[in-house]
């Protein structure tokens, strides 16, 4: 019990990291965001929108350091994040939360494929050591995952897309033509959009999966354990399952949540690449607009995410390690 | 060399003797190790690239609009020309060099970081690495990439300087953790304790004892660093929150994608700088994970004769 | 008449390939154990001795293999056997006990699972069955049975060990194979272990094959100790025998480094020098660069000649005829 204590005084810690964070870096940054927007927008600045940024950065003149921080907090934990200048006058909550859904479902997803398929793809390799597929596994999935998100879908766009006329869409979410509902037709079109980004993840991450879980097989391999598995006379299958990989995948698991920084940045430049209408795609437009207050809150929303993620691993790991259990 | 010949335990290190013949074994070994082998040569092709660009192409400066616009690839420009008139040969070329200075820079800083903090956590115990692990686990978790794009949007123009900074204020935790792993796990092996008893001050220890064993670690988080830095500081400049008048590959996606390379046909100005960020972050890639391979008998690649059963 | 012996081996040969060459790390090694019989086996780290273990149990993984020699368990040859056919001797004939329990057993099963899964691939299909054995072999060794539901990290280092060598004996094998079991323990639960084991072993009749680098421990508790020195026995006799009037220098050299707890104060001396490198070994006596007693015909090899009281591989006791040769 105290390691699930633990982890979620973690998790608090880092929220309150992130948040602080973002409290600070309007106020260290140069310049200043105010004339920033009244340059942007010649001058002309709605008093609300200033009122935005206000809100967003938690800045009052009238308050001393402290109680901005104060405020500040309070808006970040009851999700008033202040008014979208790019969607004035939406609040950003409402665009993030529209965003949200479609990064969950490609990138969460596709993620979670890659890590799966790679595990797997891994422990069988990590198994028949010395075979075929091991010596080719290696140095292909090496080079994948040195391949830059962003240039594998636009290679995917060139083939897939451009070279057969737009057989696989490259562009957003769905058909602009097309009606959103819960309909098969529009679930088509959903799917047709997300394959050519969804493949694009599972190219480039899945190879990190597969080596670290064959690494971790073949350590797993030299234990002790397993050679007296084989010494009991279990059978190979027995042995792979529940004395190698089981073990093998504990370390994959910490890796996977230690990863997911790097995750995050691929599905950025993933979703910019396609313009697929998810939270990385917002957050550069975001930036191209100088929409500071829909910026920050991204980055808080993308941090939780990564958290969450990152929490779940942890009871994962709870479920399938005893030792984490007892852990004192 | 003793007799000790049963492969060693997974994770364990070297005994520090070995240290000695490290120089030589460490080129017999890349030689011995094809995809080492293979990542050297990448390596060395993209410093040589970087150090005399000059002499592979006639093009003096590669970012100005000289020639024809888009033009097709043909003797005078194997690659063709960009929709500024730009040879996108020499661009390549000469964009090696901030490529290759970035990830060497940013992985030799990282790692550099990640050694302090993480070996200064193993040693100082109690408090101080409570605090240091838990900095390091806060760095390592939150997502670094939406950061450094909010610091990049406020810092203004982008500045390689800036893209350097941050991609190491974000790139040293991982190392920092494994490098303390490691040496907490040493910290109790007996040639320390042989130290310790001698009277050595710990500042010593730490200096040659402790740092020698692990130096295939600190290199491997070099490697990573460098190809950590390389896709980053692409990705960055690809958004166009690098220096976009610098001469990279990243910049040249940049320009690619917002003249829509891919849809008007000039495949090869998307293709190519791409590529090269593959080609430069595999080289990294291949190289860590042979040294994994070198250093780690458990990872090592076997042939399986079977036993010959004989009457006696 | 006597026993057929459990286990005979003859001019076992291991080899490791490695970058640098084949080293053989155990260099054909001879051995008969006999039913019920305790049979030590020391040598200092990198002798070869836990090698020659798992090579006889066949348990060797690359790039170690056994490049020659034979094994013949109740007179069946396991060189070259096939997992399969091998399957069926695992366990029921022939057991392990590992030196570390915290790394022989597996870490995420209980050790009620890890006591079933070994019964249940040999045809135990009955859970009652399962239960009840494992509550038998646990009581054998005197822990709680309520620990078949706990996991390995929740049992002391002692009570590990215990449990390793209860899960031996699930099928009360002839020969049961223990490498460094003791290592791991302070002194107080190594005695209590050995113990416990020759007590177990006068109940149930199973021979033992014992490796240590504890020469003082094995020699309370063996019948028969095998020396073992640069992949290759030096010397083999009757324990007490052994102790007593030991035949090769080397067995000489480890007598004088313990000292002993009543008796006189001696000066201690250890044995100068290290083993040989097995990738380029000697071509004479692989003792003879740290031996004081090395004279000329140490460059040829020795083989194992009869001292009186054991075998010893010193041409100190080559019969006179075979000395004047030279």
């Amino acid at each position: 019990m105290r390691y699930l204590t633990h982890r979620m005084g973690f998790f608090v810690l880092t929220l309150w990291a992130a948040v602080t964070v973002n409290f600070f870096i309007p106020r260290l940054m140069p310049g200043d965001p105010a004339s920033a927007m009244m340059a942007r927008f010649h001058g002309r600045v709605n008093p609300a929108a200033i009122h935005a940024l206000e809100v967003a950065f938690g800045v009052n003149s009238n308050q001393s350091l402290w109680s901005q921080y104060i405020s500040y907090l309070h808006n970040c934990l009851t999700g008033n994040f202040g008014i979208s200048l790019t969607y004035f006058p939406l609040p950003v909550s409402t665009e993030i939360a529209q965003a949200l859904p479609w990064t969950l479902g490609l990138i969460g997803v596709a993620t979670v494929l890659a890590f799966v398929a790679g595990t797997v793809i891994g422990t069988i390799a990590g198994w028949r050591r010395g075979s075929m597929v091991d010596s080719i596994v290696p140095p292909v999935f090496v080079v994948t995952s040195a391949l830059p998100y962003f240039w594998v879908g636009m290679i995917l766009i060139l083939f897939f897309s451009v070279m057969t006329n737009g057989a696989l869409p490259n562009d957003g979410a769905y058909d602009v033509t097309s009606t959103p509902g819960l309909t098969l037709a529009f679930g088509v079109d959903v799917v047709r959009h997300a394959v050519l980004p969804a493949a694009t993840i599972l190219i480039t991450s899945v190879g990190g999966w597969i080596l670290t879980m064959r690494n971790n097989m073949l350590t797993v391999l030299a234990e002790d354990y397993v050679r007296m598995a084989r010494a009991k006379g279990l059978s190979n299958q027995r042995i792979m399952y529940q004395y190698a990989a089981r073990n093998a995948l504990l370390p994959n698991l910490a890796g996977f949540a230690m990863s997911l920084g790097f995750v995050v940045a691929g599905a950025i430049l993933v979703e910019y690449v396609f313009n697929y209408p998810g939270l990385g795609y917002m957050l550069l437009n975001a930036v191209n607009n100088l929409d500071y207050p829909l910026m920050q809150a991204l980055f808080l929303m993308i941090t939780v995410a990564v958290l969450v993620a990152v929490l779940i691993c942890d009871f994962l790991t709870f479920w399938l390690d005893p030792r984490a259990r007892s852990r004192s | 060399m003793s007799a000790t010949l049963l492969a060693g335990a997974p994770g364990e290190t070297e005994t520090p003797g070995r240290s000695r013949r490290r120089g030589f074994g460490l080129l017999r070994a890349i030689r011995g190790n094809r995809k080492a082998m293979v990542g050297a040569i990448l390596l060395v092709v993209f410093s040589v690239l970087a150090a005399v660009p000059q002499w592979f192409t006639p093009v003096q400066d590669a970012n100005a609009h000289a020639f024809g616009l888009m033009l097709p690839p043909s003797a005078a420009h194997p690659l063709g020309t960009t929709a500024f008139g730009q040879d996108i040969l020499a661009q390549l070329i000469y964009g090696t060099r901030q490529s290759l200075v970035i990830a060497v820079v940013v992985g030799g800083l990282a790692t550099v970081i990640s050694v302090l903090i993480g070996i200064s956590a193993a040693y100082l115990g109690g408090m101080a690495d409570g605090v240091l692990s838990a900095v390091t686990d806060i760095f390592l978790v939150v997502p670094t990439f939406p950061l450094i794009v909010v610091i990049a949007a406020y810092a203004g123009n982008g500045n390689t300087v800036v893209v350097v900074g941050v991609l190491v204020v974000t790139g040293w935790s991982y190392g920092a953790r494994q490098l303390r792993a490691q040496a907490l796990s040493l910290r109790n092996r007996e040639f320390l304790e042989s130290a310790r008893v001698r009277g050595e001050r710990s500042s010593y220890i730490i200096l040659f004892e402790v740092l020698p064993t692990m130096t295939s670690l600190i290199l491997a988080n070099f490697l990573g660093g460098a190809l950590y830095a390389v896709l980053t500081a692409a990705g960055l400049q690809f958004i166009g929150l690098g220096d976009n008048n610098s001469l990279s590959w990243g910049t040249m996606l940049h320009w690619a994608q917002s003249n829509s390379a891919l849809q008007t046909g000039q495949a090869l100005w998307v293709v190519t700088p791409g590529l090269c960020v593959a080609l430069l972050g595999a080289s990294f890639a291949l190289l860590n994970y042979a040294f994994d391979e070198i250093s780690n008998p458990a990872l090592r690649p076997v042939r399986r004769p079977r036993a010959r059963r004989t009457r006696s | 008449m006597p026993d057929a012996p459990v286990l005979e081996v003859r001019g076992l040969t291991v080899e490791y390939d490695t970058a640098a060459g084949s080293a053989r790390a155990v260099d054909g090694f001879d051995l008969d154990i006999l039913p019920g019989e305790f049979v030590g086996v020391v040598g200092e780290s990198g002798c070869g001795k836990s090698t020659m273990l798992f090579g006889v149990a066949q348990l060797l993984s690359p790039p170690a293999r056994v490049s020659g020699g034979s094994v013949r368990f109740r007179g069946q040859e396991l060189v070259g056997m096939s997992e399969r056919e091998l399957a069926s001797i695992r366990w029921r004939g022939i057991s392990v006990v590992m030196q570390s329990a915290m790394n022989a057993l597996n870490p995420v099963k209980q050790l009620g699972a890890q006591f079933e899964d070994v019964m249940q691939v040999h045809g135990e299909r009955s859970r009652e069955v399962v239960r009840q054995r494992s509550e038998e072999v646990l009581r054998l060794v005197g822990i709680d049975t309520v620990h078949l539901k706990s996991y390995p990290h929740q049992l002391s280092g002692g009570m590990r060990q215990r449990a390793m060598i209860a899960m031996a004996l699930l099928f009360t094998p002839d020969l049961v194979i223990m490498d460094e079991p003791t290592s791991a323990l302070d002194v107080v639960a190594q005695r209590s272990l050995m113990m416990q084991i020759k007590e177990l072993q006068r109940q149930l009749g199973f021979a033992v094959l014992f490796v240590t680098h504890d020469m003082s421990l094995v020699s309370h508790f063996s019948d028969r100790l095998v020396v073992m020195y640069a992949a290759k026995a030096v010397e083999i006799g009757r324990t007490r025998q052994v102790f007593e009037a030991p035949g090769h220098p080397y067995t000489q050299g480890l007598m004088d480094a313990f000292p002993s707890l009543r008796g006189e104060r001696v000066t201690l001396t250890g044995i100068p020098g290290s083993p040989p490198n097995l990738l380029d070994p000697p071509t004479g006596c692989r003792f003879a660069p740290r031996c004081p007693k090395r004279f000329e015909m140490c460059d040829i090899p020795p083989r194992l000649y009869e001292t009186g009281a054991s075998l010893a591989a010193c041409h100190l006791h080559a019969p006179a005829a075979e000395e004047a040769v030279r």
